[in-house]
């Protein structure tokens, strides 16, 4: 196309299953935007990818690693106290904060991992904001014995001290990125040109469902077990469906593992929280769906924080592992043919339901993880009590422990 | 006869070898811009490169993404980079000037419009080095409605059918990246360059510029041997960079350093 306008009409699809296309196209996202250095790599890793995801030694390879390495499945939690507080539906947590690391990042890991060494890779790279992804990369790289080198924002380096160290115990290199603002995406830009300059021996380890084809089929793909356990969980505790789903999303890793397995169903509402920041108005939020604009980068096209000159905006967002200035291709075309609902949550919204969880139920919610719970807090009550939502809590909060403290002036 | 086409056929006839220099656009600012392309052609080159200034150049090494972020720290934007060009035009109608950056920001002002501004301004060609053909149909539709070159760049790693279906769609020349990394990257094999380079030629009658890595007179003239065209980037963009206070120290410097390339490569008969 050669011009693209956000917001547009697109027609809801008969099959969502049969997304992306056989070119890694969401509608008009997605894709695979990047230089030709890594063309050939990233047809290899499409080509390897579609036959490993048919082969059943690979599919039971992966599964056996999730019930036994990352302790799945993970618990479906009804919190009740908390559900009878809010007055409305039933809410229960997908408790992927109980996962070996800590977070769902691990399942996308295992299985690229895994393919990695398939694929006679010695070396494994990745990026990482908070230091979530990289320690589950630098996690199953050690199980494996892979090299492991992971590309970290010079700034998020020193606000994630604890997740680096743990990379550095798991026997990974962290390096530290100082060109452009020394964030995510930065970090996401340098592991792209390590990749260009030692394909032979390398494999990227993309972290969400973004990139150029097949990254957002892929890490969708691994990180649906969230979705496919859920819906078993639910219909076994309820007899029925859930009506709404809820998770938050920055790249969209863990929502579209649990969105995507319920796509079909028209009946189950899906809702995916991006971060507001400072408030959508106060321009300092890190939310591409609800308030950003199509373009391309990183190897896809999607929504992004950009301004008039098509130039990527710093994001912001409490939270680290939501401040990245684009979003999965497939969410923007979740977006686009109004099958998910992209709604906005503020830093300080997700600080009260962080709050509200630890209190009413013992569970310490990821930040990330607490802008979803924030939403709920608004949608429940809005629903009957009979009425079922699943909250993806995507990761544990013990990382955020520092960050939550030094708001509220406490020394740790 | 659009001008890239006239230079090459000049320049095979008189069997002289072709030097395209690279520097980014608003870099320290748009005067010096103007000043630099003048002084780049006055010193030997046959082509300008203009980089387009990106916030996230992940094709690029180090010294070429600082010069973007300086480019865009003074504000530099699409209009700036074809003002300039509109300048330049204004006295030098000869030379061919090829833009060279990445999608987004040709993405969000349109195609179409993107095409036809750049062809008014004297603009000769693009190159866009984060969308291979497989997603380019429309721009490179665009570009050649407005008689625009496409200029596609092909690495170490392209496979043989793939080389065909980039030529195929490619104008004015094709750009091999002559090694396996990002620009301004250490070392550069000519042998490996003189192999791949043949296999080009079975595919295509285009010239082929040779790039990514080339950063003196030496490396140059090996590279001159066996391409059509030596495009050097980080290392005039470095020059730059070491005299940012003095456009007129930047200048000499760079005229210097560009006259070396051209005694190197005119050595090659």
């Amino acid at each position: 196309m050669s011009t693209m306008s956000s917001n547009q009409e697109t027609e809801a699809a008969e099959d969502y299953s049969l997304f992306p296309d056989q070119r890694g196209h969401f509608g008009p996202y997605g894709g695979t935007f990047i230089a030709e250095t890594l063309m050939e790599p990233v047809r290899e890793l499409q080509r390897t990818y579609l036959r490993y995801a048919q082969d059943q030694d690979f599919v039971k390879e992966f599964d056996w690693e999730l019930k036994h390495y990352v302790g799945r499945p993970s618990p479906m939690y009804h919190a009740e106290r908390w559900s009878k507080q809010l007055g409305g539906a039933q809410i229960f947590l997908k408790r992927e904060d109980l996962n070996h690391t800590g977070a769902h990042k691990i399942n996308n890991t295992v299985g690229q991992v895994l393919l990695a060494s398939k694929m006679g890779k010695k070396r494994v790279i990745a990026e990482t904001g908070a230091g979530q992804h990289g320690v589950a990369t630098a996690t199953v790289a050690a199980k494996l014995g892979l090299d492991c080198v992971v590309y970290m924002g010079a700034k998020d380096i020193q606000r994630q001290s604890m997740n680096v160290y743990r990379m550095r115990l798991l026997g990974a290199e962290v390096i530290p990125v100082t060109s452009g603002s020394g964030t995510l995406k930065d970090a996401l830009n340098d592991a792209m040109r390590d990749w260009a300059a030692n394909v032979d021996n390398t494999f990227y380890v993309i972290g969400t469902v973004a990139g150029p084809h097949p990254y957002p089929m892929m890490v969708r793909d691994f990180n649906s077990i969230i979705g496919r356990e859920a819906r078993e969980q639910v219909l076994e505790l309820h007899g029925q469906l859930p009506d709404a789903l809820i998770a938050c999303v920055g790249g969209g890793s863990n929502a579209m593992g649990l969105f995507y397995p319920f796509l079909n169903d028209k009946n189950v509402a899906m809702y995916g929280v991006e971060a507001a920041g400072k408030g959508i108005s106060s321009g300092e939020h890190a939310a591409p769906l609800c308030a950003g604009k199509p373009g391309v980068l990183h190897g896809n096209r999607t929504y992004l924080l950009e301004n008039d000159d098509g130039q990527i905006i710093e994001p912001h967002s409490i939270s680290a592992g939501l401040d990245y200035p684009g979003v999965g291709p497939e969410h923007a075309w979740l977006k686009d043919t109004g099958r998910v609902n992209y709604v906005p949550i503020t830093d300080n919204e997700a600080l009260n339901a962080f709050h509200d969880l630890t209190r009413m139920e013992g569970i310490i919610p990821a930040l990330e993880s607490s802008h979803a719970l924030a939403y709920a807090t608004q949608l429940a009550p809005t629903m009957a009590p009979e009425k079922v939502m699943v909250v993806n809590l995507s990761g544990r909060g013990d990382k955020d422990i520092n960050t939550v403290a030094a708001i509220e002036g406490i020394q740790v | 006869m659009t001008r890239l086409n006239t230079l090459f056929q000049q320049n095979r006839a008189s069997q002289r070898k072709t030097l395209a220099a690279f520097i980014t656009a608003g870099d320290p600012t748009p005067e010096a811009t103007l000043t630099l392309m003048h002084a780049l052609v006055s010193a030997g080159a046959d082509i300008i490169e203009l980089g387009v200034p990106f916030s996230d150049p992940a094709a690029d090494g180090s010294i070429i993404q600082a010069a973007g972020d300086r480019a865009l720290h003074n504000g530099t934007n699409m209009q700036t980079v074809l003002s300039t060009v509109a300048s330049f035009r204004k006295t030098d109608n000869a030379t061919p000037v090829v833009l060279m950056g990445y999608l987004n920001p040709i993405e969000i002002m349109g195609y179409d419009t993107f095409a036809q501004q750049a062809a008014k301004v004297g603009v000769d060609g693009v190159i866009t080095v984060d969308m291979p053909p497989e997603e380019g149909e429309a721009l490179v539709h665009a570009l050649k409605s407005n008689d625009l070159d496409s200029i596609f760049l092909l690495a170490p790693t392209t496979a043989p059918e793939r080389i065909k279906s980039i030529c195929d769609i490619a104008s004015g020349f094709v750009y091999y990246v002559s090694l396996k990394g990002v620009t301004g990257s250490a070392s550069l094999n000519t042998m490996e360059v003189a192999e791949r380079l043949s296999i080009i030629r079975e595919y295509t009658d285009l010239p082929v510029g040779v790039g990514f890595g080339i950063r003196d007179a030496d490396s140059a003239r090996q590279v001159a041997t066996v391409a059509d065209a030596v495009v050097v980037g980080s290392a005039i963009v470095q020059r730059i960079a070491e005299n940012l206070e003095d456009v007129g120290a930047a200048v000499k410097c760079v005229s210097e350093f560009v006259t070396e390339l051209r005694q190197a490569i005119d050595s090659v008969k």
